[in-house]
């Protein structure tokens, strides 16, 4: 690999010296050779490919990188007569076309009248390889940084002396010093002093590779200092992964407060245990996949509608349910469970069967896909990050509406002491039906969150119901603060338990530890004060 | 006291004889008639909901259209096919229920269905007690022989030890992450896994690294990260994964998320094929590796007429076929070739009949029905692409046959299964000459077990 890149390398250089100078139009002869470059590539051993793939790399085609790229993603063919196309777009059973030396379209073509050139994954790699080297010169700043990146532990000492123009000539900081920690990894490798010291503090896991390598080599001088980097790399990891998994905790910990949330509200003022409520959050989810399906190729915008037309269509349901089955089964706790667990058999059975039982696709838009680099070591996935800021502005609008709004003071007075507050006027009857679509509603936003994140498909709410009821027995029931601190606790705690005892095992221990606490505190983290409440 | 008693009138009582003997005559006609006109029952035993509906639900269509199309051929010894389909809804024991009920109320003659394991291990005391037939199409952690399945999908050695060799050959892999799901096939898979690297390959203790997960998990965070330190150790690493079902997707995205590209560390996948690539984004996805006996993209007549037939059954342009879908054409030609063989749909003569039998495949190639109940099966590797289909990378040279009883685990090492008369035996020890019964089997779960 080192080779065949050092080589490439040098001839690339002086190559680009020598074509900065002049540009020659495609004569005949030149598509002779062309055709022969490619002709070389459709042969049976897969060594001969790579020879081919070399002289492809080393000819001065402007082309030659469209067709290393076609080659790599499969789309270089032949025809039956001989002829090399690229294929377009090769879904479907028809594939629209394009001649590969002429780049002219050719209409569409079966694929039974194709046939591929194929590559191994050796060659795979040879040809990312080769891309990356052609892209060092691209104008394309972002071309520059991956294929830098790429160069990280294949430089040789054919390379270093370009390398060292090449960084002296480069414009973007970014890339510069990828191709110096690059440069930097290869003096390490090569017992130089300069390498370790230019690695101190890198947090790059290739980095790490070669400063082993380097602790383990004769000069003793050298290795003591690689040595001495790697430990003080090891803190800086440690940290690192600490803060990693603090954030995965957090990410699951909205997650989870998001779910509990509305039952939390519902629970506490109405003394209902909805077991419907998994299912409101699976319809919230569903109602993101209908506005995907409203509006194609604008996956974003369809995210941002789904947040208050989840809400809507949640708290719809949340008010039919309380209309049409709890207002008749008031201070009968265990009818009611029943009740509303049927009710989710039924919404779960109705999605089946008006959709279908299989998962629904709900796609990421491009703003939250991939992740946020901090540094080599810490990243953190930006889809999980919206849904933490989500999870806060939720809580943050629930606690403005419980504290500023009339609605709020009427839930917390009827919570209080229903009796005393139907006394003072307040319609209880309807602070219920409001108090109820207020937490279905929110159940609504939880599974817009979790379409994100997760499968959408009928059971959903299955999932997740368990967790939302663990949040709201630890955190006091009828408390927001109690929900917050309870949730996300749970997801650090969950989280941090995991990579030691493994997924299945860090549930249980998270479970026996709440049926432990409540031992103690029965009422949770926030328990609700007053005499009333008590009572 | 006269006592209201109702007298049957003597002429209402020869009339009601008449009738009734009438009926008898007319119906032991109508018998007779009936008994050529009497559909073939075909049973599918396939989820249609729950978490592995994205795999099942496609299965119980493909069975639906090769009855069609023998049906349209003209049926099965003068009678046509019928469909009986139940949801067993990845309920494990809703499987054993479902399978009862299809054998003892709907008396079908062949059942095709199940996908995981543990829905297998369900439905095997139903299927050996009321002596049915089924054929299962998945690939699977091998250690049974049932007189009554025939395993029309890998074992280990057509699937499983193949990949990893792979690995090893081909692209030089030294480190491996043998991520599955909690049942018995991962955990299965990955003992005879462990036992290949540590035995044949002398891949050390702290080189390979094991986790589950339950069935439709989602928060893969953790486990993903771990995965990236494990392969930054400096040696190749590859990811073995086991997990089934749509725990599947989340998995794959986050890979993606966290920027685990497959030329860093490849995942090779034994439970993810084109159906549970369709309807994802399998850009992130490109160039992780699957292994299977089938692959959509093969290049053959057979495949092409297979997926025109498929493609026009679902009125879906987009519609995929998959290596369990193959599985099923084999085991239904067989079972179609063995009751014409038997001249009937008698499940002890066609037992008996299918062993030898040999349909084509729809990779150019045979399989053949082994005395074990296993078929012969090439072993293709492929690569994801950005559309949703495989690009094959490698395949042995010819089929293999499948071998029930793993050579890696020493519970199995001496077992064979040999359904033949005068053997007809599931787990028979080579050892020691005698038909395990209880013995070797229970050796087998003791090694098993440890």
């Amino acid at each position: 690999m080192r080779r065949f890149l050092s080589g490439v390398l040098c001839l690339l250089l002086l190559s680009m010296a020598t074509l900065s100078q002049a540009q020659t139009p495609t004569t005949p002869s030149d598509d002779d050779a062309a055709l022969a470059l490619l002709e070389a590539l459709d042969v049976e051993n897969f060594r001969a490919k790579g020879d081919a793939i070399t002289a492809i790399l080393q000819s001065d085609d402007e082309r030659a990188r469209d067709w290393l790229q076609a080659l790599l993603d499969g789309r270089l063919q032949r025809t039956s007569e001989g002829r090399f196309v690229v294929v377009l777009n090769n879904t479907g059973r028809d594939w629209p076309v394009a001649d590969a030396l002429t780049e002219e379209p050719l209409g569409e073509m079966s694929r039974r009248d194709l046939d591929r050139i194929g590559i191994n994954n050796a060659l795979r790699n040879q040809l990312r390889s080769a891309i990356a080297v052609v892209d060092l010169y691209s104008p394309n700043v972002e071309r520059r940084r991956t294929s830098a990146e790429r160069l990280l532990g294949e430089v040789d000492e054919t390379l270093a002396e370009p390398l060292e123009a090449l960084i002296a000539e480069e414009e973007d900081s970014q890339v510069q010093r990828r191709l110096a920690q690059a440069l930097a990894i290869y003096q390490t490798e090569a017992g130089q002093m300069e390498g370790v010291e230019a690695l101190r503090g890198s947090l790059h896991p290739r980095a790490r590779v070669a400063l082993n390598r380097a602790a383990n080599g004769d000069d003793p001088v050298v290795a003591d200092a690689a040595r001495e980097a790697l430990l003080s790399i090891e803190q800086n990891l440690k940290l690192n992964r600490g803060l990693e998994t603090l954030y995965f905790g957090l990410s699951l910990g909205s997650v989870l407060v998001l779910a509990a949330i509305g039952l939390a509200i519902t629970f506490g003022v109405m003394g209902v245990i909805n077991m419907a409520h998994g299912e409101l959050m699976m319809l919230g989810a569903y109602t993101t996949w209908m506005m995907q399906q409203l509006l194609p190729g604008q996956p974003g915008l369809a995210l941002i509608l789904s947040i208050p037309a989840g809400f809507m269509v949640a708290a719809l349901v949340g008010i039919a349910i309380e209309r049409g089955v709890i207002q008749f089964l008031k201070g009968r706790p265990l009818e009611t469970l029943l009740a509303t667990f049927g009710i989710s058999l039924i919404l779960q059975q109705l999605v089946r069967t008006v959709i279908s039982p299989l998962n629904r696709t709900v796609v990421t838009p491009e703003w939250m896909s991939g992740s946020l680099v901090i540094n080599d070591a810490l990243s953190l996935t930006l889809n999980r990050m919206y849904v933490l800021g989500f999870a806060l502005v939720v809580f943050a609008a629930l606690m403005l509406i419980m504290r500023r709004t009339r609605l709020g003071l009427e839930v917390r007075a009827v919570t209080q002491n229903r009796a005393m507050a139907r006394s003072m006027g307040i319609r209880a009857t309807r602070v219920d039906i409001m108090t109820f679509a207020l937490g279905s509603g929110v159940a609504g936003l939880a599974g817009v969150a979790l379409s994100q994140l997760t499968n959408v498909g009928p059971n959903l709410g299955q999932n997740y119901i368990i967790d939302s009821f663990m949040v709201v027995v630890f955190g006091g029931v009828g408390n927001l603060w109690g929900t917050l601190v309870a949730g996300l606790s749970l997801g650090v705690i969950n989280q941090v338990l995991e990579p030691w005892a493994g997924a299945v095992l860090a549930k249980i221990i998270v479970l026996v530890f709440i049926i432990l606490f409540i031992q103690k505190r029965p009422r949770g983290l926030f328990p609700q004060k007053g005499r009333a409440a008590e009572g | 006291m006269t006592t209201l008693q109702r007298k049957t009138h003597p002429r209402t009582l020869s009339r009601f004889a008449t009738a009734l003997v009438t009926a008898a005559v007319m119906g032991a006609s109508v018998q007779a008639v009936a008994q050529d006109d009497d559909p073939i029952k075909v049973g599918i035993l396939h989820s249609l909901s729950g978490t592995m509906a994205i795999s099942e639900s496609t299965l119980k269509d493909t069975v639906e259209m090769l009855i069609e199309q023998q049906n349209e051929a003209g049926g099965l010894l003068g009678r046509q096919l019928e469909a009986v389909v139940v949801d067993p809804a990845s309920n494990w024991p809703l499987f054993a229920e479902r399978a009862r009920e299809l054998l003892a109320q709907e008396e079908v003659d062949v059942i095709f269905g199940n996908w995981t394991s543990v829905s297998r291990k369900a439905v095997l005391p139903v299927v050996e007690e009321l002596n049915g037939l089924l054929f299962y199409p998945v690939q699977y952690e091998g250690e049974e022989s049932s007189e009554n399945v025939f395993y029309t999908g890998a074992a280990p050695n057509q699937q499983a030890i193949p990949a990893v060799e792979y690995l090893i050959n081909e692209v030089g892999i030294e480190r491996f992450a043998l991520i599955g799901t909690d049942y018995v096939y991962p955990r299965t898979t990955n003992r005879i896994l462990e036992a290949f690297l540590k035995d044949e390959h002398g891949v050390a203790e702290e080189d390979i690294m094991v986790n589950y997960t339950p069935f439709g998990h989602s928060d893969w965070q953790n486990i993903v990260s771990e995965i990236r330190r494990f392969g930054e150790e400096g040696k190749p690493t590859a990811v073995v994964s086991t997990i089934n079902g749509d725990a599947n997707v989340p998995f794959y995205r986050e890979l993606a998320n966290q920027g685990i590209d497959a030329a860093d560390i490849p995942v090779i996948a034994f439970s993810v094929g084109e159906q549970e690539l369709s309807g994802i984004d399998t850009g992130p996805l490109v160039g992780h590796l699957a292994a299977w006996n089938y692959f959509m993209s093969v290049d053959t007549d057979a495949n092409y007429d297979f997926i025109d037939a498929w493609i026009e059954h679902t009125g879906d342009e987009m519609a995929v076929t998959n290596d369990p879908m193959e599985a099923h054409y084999i085991g239904f030609n067989m079972w179609a070739e063995a009751v014409r063989k038997a001249g009937t749909t008698d499940v002890d003569t066609v037992k008996d009949a299918i062993i030898g039998v040999t349909v084509p495949n729809l990779s150019g190639g045979y399989a053949a029905m082994m005395p074990n109940h296993h078929i012969t099966k090439p072993v293709l590797i492929g690569e994801v692409q950005d559309n949703g289909q495989f690009d094959i990378v490698w395949q042995t040279p010819s089929t293999v046959a499948g071998d029930a009883w793993s050579d890696f685990l020493p519970g199995s090492r001496d077992l064979i299964a040999d359904w033949r008369a005068p053997m007809r035996c599931g787990n028979f020890n080579v050892a020691n000459g005698s038909c395990g019964g209880s013995t070797a089997a229970e050796e087998a779960e003791a090694a098993l077990a440890e």
